[in-house]
């Protein structure tokens, strides 16, 4: 008893705090692992990428009249949502439209550049109306003014092979902003 | 070590001395109380003091509290018959909507009172705005409050998507577009949010978690320090006070509790409401179309017009229309800056209301936000509904003057003699009509989507159940679903498809520049190529290069001769033809089946031009029409037409669409065409009951 007595106040106001310290750090220590791992794993979906970019077959040159009048496809290829593997799915859409007398295709994707709703003909077919916000383009994409969307309709490359087949190079871009960006 | 510490500062409970209450239900309360103390904790949570007296103007946040233990209640359950997967979500919430006891209630309950507490969330925060309950100390209580209001939307917002169904789906896109536009870490958030790349799974999965998990969690936190706190400083009384003081049991409880009551059987009534009406109309009530609707399934290949999000969110969706011509700065003001600066004023207000000045502009504020939620919403609303009210037929002479000048400016100015007046008296009229299409393109396309959402829910019902691949393949593989669209896409624009007896048939007919193919394999079909005066009508023949063609000639002259053909022989080919087809009536008399058939073989009649069973004609001079209208058929002669079997070398215009050149791929797959020859025989799938 003597001994513990001998103690000096400082010696025990040190004790306390190093006690403290090492509970706080045992406790934080303790709770950590959780909290990583959680922020790891609820991380995850950063680093996955989408499908790069390639020319996926749509339709053949017969398909697409030269009247200058868009016709909307389907773009399909196989996907992957994370454990699930589809072969063949249709995965968006595109308009392809060839001018009179024209060899060459025009493909603009099927979504809005303001917030990615389904841009359709508009029942007059005079040009694209978005069912969304009412963001208006003319038949080969371009904005008619005043609209929300910040860009006119986002073309697509086309490529079309000596038998008639067209591939469209499908993408996704970035909505509502004035560039043209594509999503990783 | 093994020496017994002392209790400090805790005198042993059970050692007090207190007066004990009579009978066995009182000893064993006694004996909880004494381990517990609850006597003390549910005096303290019942005997608070009402300064001025109880007052129906405070029941809103016990109101909230209860839609709120509702939804945990509702929710559970839910949850335990839900399942978050992009092939399991649609699935598992039609069979809570439609196959499991009660569940149309349940899932109605759940749906109505998420409404209601958006409405009570606002009646909330109106009444502590008015009343200055935001002021000190009870500050931090309102910051709390405003959290918990983000709190129930965002439960809101991530509730709409899980059935997975096409609404959903598509106004999820547009949120986590615009959560996107946040500047920097906006694309990152998108993607955390949505679970990667792309919506699927893992969109569902976090959204399930974000609103059954992490936001409700938050919630009661946030729930349990807001209480605390309004318990610490007590309720603030509506000034000044003239009435006694009451307590809170039982007097405003009672309050609380009517309004409680009144709230649920407001959500009751909205979920029954279509059942009294068909009960009124007599008839037959289906109980998984009461309460929350439930969409076709998602399809991210699939247009969907109608998007719009929940009607609370109505006004932010109309907002972003205001901003036209913006550009990209537009929506990034609509949709962050604008809300953000709204909240940023809300959460400034405790401060401001320190003056009277600022208490007054907190009151208009609040109020002008709420008009302006207000106005939006119906302008949002009469931007859908136009069509409904409006009388389209006093612009017939805009749309024909639109239609004669192909919208050119200067032939309508031309029209008006170049009248400024006029013609601007004519633009204004074909903006309001322009206004009336564009409402009738959302009506039609909402009764598309209806449309759509019944018969998933038919298909879905079938014997065979839902394929493990989803809802969606078997979708995509009905003909009724499918059918019209693959037509409407790649048959349409020369053939027609409506019934002759409909009042739009002849327009219709008119300007398609091929056969009417409503009907077609079915006796009715063929009695009107066999008709005289339709072979070479519009509906037939009449716009395509046949129209001068054998056939006709055929037709008009041979069959009209009654020495020859008899009526009752033309009738016998006309069973026989669909009895090809596999669309004979029912109770067809199989002897004049025979009958025609020997008719359509003999070489003096069809047999002369056309190949039928083994009557030995050789291919080519007209399609052979063994087996004609069958499915088999009309596949052969849609993927190729120029066949020797079918039109050969004269066929007109029609494209082989599942022929292709080496190594490049069809305009139609195998299984489209299957789609577009089941949908035009008519060949789908019908409940038993029908």
């Amino acid at each position: 008893m003597s001994r513990h007595e001998a103690v000096s106040d400082s010696a025990e106001a040190r004790r306390g705090f190093l006690a403290k310290l090492l509970a706080v750090c045992c406790g934080g220590l303790a709770t950590l692992p959780p909290l990583v791992a959680g922020a790891w794993m609820i991380l995850d979906p950063l680093r996955r990428r989408g499908a790069a970019a390639t020319f996926l077959p749509v339709t053949d040159l017969a398909s697409v009249p030269d009247d200058g009048i868009p016709r909307q496809f389907a773009v399909v290829t196989d996907r992957v949502d994370a454990w699930t593997g589809f072969a063949a799915e249709p995965i968006g859409a595109v308009y392809l439209r060839r001018e009179q007398g024209s060899d060459t295709v025009e493909a603009l994707s099927a979504t809005c550049p303001h917030a990615g709703c389904f841009v359709e003909i508009e029942s007059q077919g005079k040009c694209f109306r978005c069912p969304c916000h009412n963001s208006t383009f003319t038949l080969d994409g371009r904005i008619v003014a005043p609209s929300p969307s910040p860009r006119a309709m986002d073309g697509l490359e086309c490529q079309i092979a000596k038998n008639g087949q067209i591939a469209v190079k499908w993408q996704n871009y970035y909505t509502g902003i004035a560039e043209k960006v594509a999503r990783p | 070590m093994k020496t017994q510490p002392t209790q400090r500062g805790r005198e042993p409970i059970a050692t007090q001395k207190r007066p004990t209450t009579p009978g066995v239900l009182g000893q064993l309360a006694d004996f909880f109380d004494d381990r517990t103390g609850y006597r003390a904790l549910v005096h303290e949570a019942l005997y608070e003091r009402v300064p001025g007296g109880a007052r129906w103007r405070y029941v809103w946040g016990s109101t909230l509290v209860f839609a709120f233990l509702t939804q945990v209640i509702t929710g559970l359950v839910l949850w335990s018959s839900y399942a978050a997967s992009a092939q399991t979500a649609w699935e598992s919430v039609y069979y809570i909507q439609h196959e499991m006891t009660g569940g149309w209630l349940l899932r109605g309950i759940h749906h109505v009172m998420a409404q209601m507490m958006i409405v009570l969330l606002a009646l909330h925060l109106m009444q502590v705005v008015i009343d200055g309950a935001y002021r000190a100390p009870r500050e931090v209580n309102f910051w709390l409050g405003l959290v918990l209001m983000m709190l129930v939307l965002g439960m809101a917002l991530t509730g709409y998507l899980l059935p997975w169904d096409q609404k959903g789906y598509w106004a999820t896109r547009v949120a986590t577009n615009l959560a996107g536009l946040v500047p920097l870490l906006g694309p990152s958030i998108q993607q955390l949010v949505v679970g990667g790349p792309d919506y699927g799974h893992h969109t569902l999965t976090r959204f399930f978690a974000l609103h059954a998990g992490f936001l409700p969690a938050t919630l009661v936190l946030m729930l349990v320090v807001h209480l605390t706190l309004f318990r610490k400083h007590g309720l603030c009384a509506r000034q000044p006070i003239t009435r006694p003081d009451a307590m809170f049991w039982p007097d405003q409880v009672l309050k609380d509790a009517v309004a409680m009551l009144a709230v649920m059987a407001v959500v009751l009534g909205v979920i029954l409401m279509p059942a009294l009406r068909a009960m009124l109309e007599g008839r037959p009530i289906v109980p998984g179309e009461l309460g929350a609707e439930l969409g076709a399934p998602a399809d991210p290949s699939q247009p969907y017009a109608a998007a719009r999000p929940e009607w609370y969110f109505l006004f932010l969706f109309q907002f972003l229309k205001v901003f036209e011509g913006w550009g990209a700065s537009g929506e990034f003001l609509g949709a962050i800056v604008v809300p953000g600066l709204i909240m940023g004023v809300m959460f400034l207000m405790p401060i401001l209301g320190r003056w009277q000045l600022g208490h007054r502009f907190n009151i208009a504020f609040t109020l002008a936000i709420l008009a302006g939620i207000g106005l939006l919403t119906a302008m949002a609303m009469n931007e859908d509904y136009a069509a409904l009210w409006a009388d389209r037929a006093s612009f017939a002479d805009v749309e024909k003057l639109l239609e004669e000048t192909d919208g050119d400016a200067t032939k309508i100015a031309a029209h008006f003699g170049n009248d400024a007046t006029k013609i601007a008296a004519f633009s204004a009229r074909a903006k309001k009509l322009d206004r009336i299409r564009h409402s009738q393109s959302f009506l039609d396309a909402s009764e598309q989507a209806e449309a759509d959402a019944a018969r998933s829910i038919e298909l879905a019902g079938r014997p065979e159940r839902i394929p493990p691949a989803g809802m969606l393949e078997l979708v995509r593989n009905d003909a009724l679903s499918q059918g019209p669209k693959l037509f409407a896409q790649h048959c349409a624009s020369c053939h027609a498809h409506v019934d002759p007896a409909a009042p739009n048939a002849a327009s219709l007919m008119a300007k398609a520049s091929a056969a009417n193919l409503h009907g077609f394999g079915t006796a009715a079909w063929m009695r009107g190529l066999l008709d005289p005066k339709q072979v070479a009508g519009p509906g037939y023949f009449g716009n395509t290069a046949h129209k001068e063609d054998d056939m006709v000639n055929f037709v008009q002259n041979d069959l009209t001769d009654a020495d020859t053909w008899k009526p009752d022989d033309i009738e016998a080919v006309i069973a026989a033809m669909a009895g090809e087809a596999g669309l004979a009536a029912a109770g067809t008399d199989p002897a004049i089946v025979e009958k025609g058939r020997g008719l359509i073989a003999a070489d003096d009649r069809c047999g002369s031009c056309h190949t039928f069973r083994d009557n030995g004609v050789a291919a080519g001079s007209a399609p052979d029409i063994t087996g004609w209208g069958s499915r088999e058929w009309l596949i052969g002669i849609i993927v190729d037409p120029t066949h020797e079997r079918f039109y050969g070398d004269s066929n007109d215009r029609m494209p082989s669409f599942g022929k292709a050149e080496e190594g490049a791929a069809p305009m139609l797959t195998r299984q489209q065409i299957g789609l577009i020859a089941d949908w035009l025989r008519g060949d789908w799938y019908r409940p038993a009951t029908h």
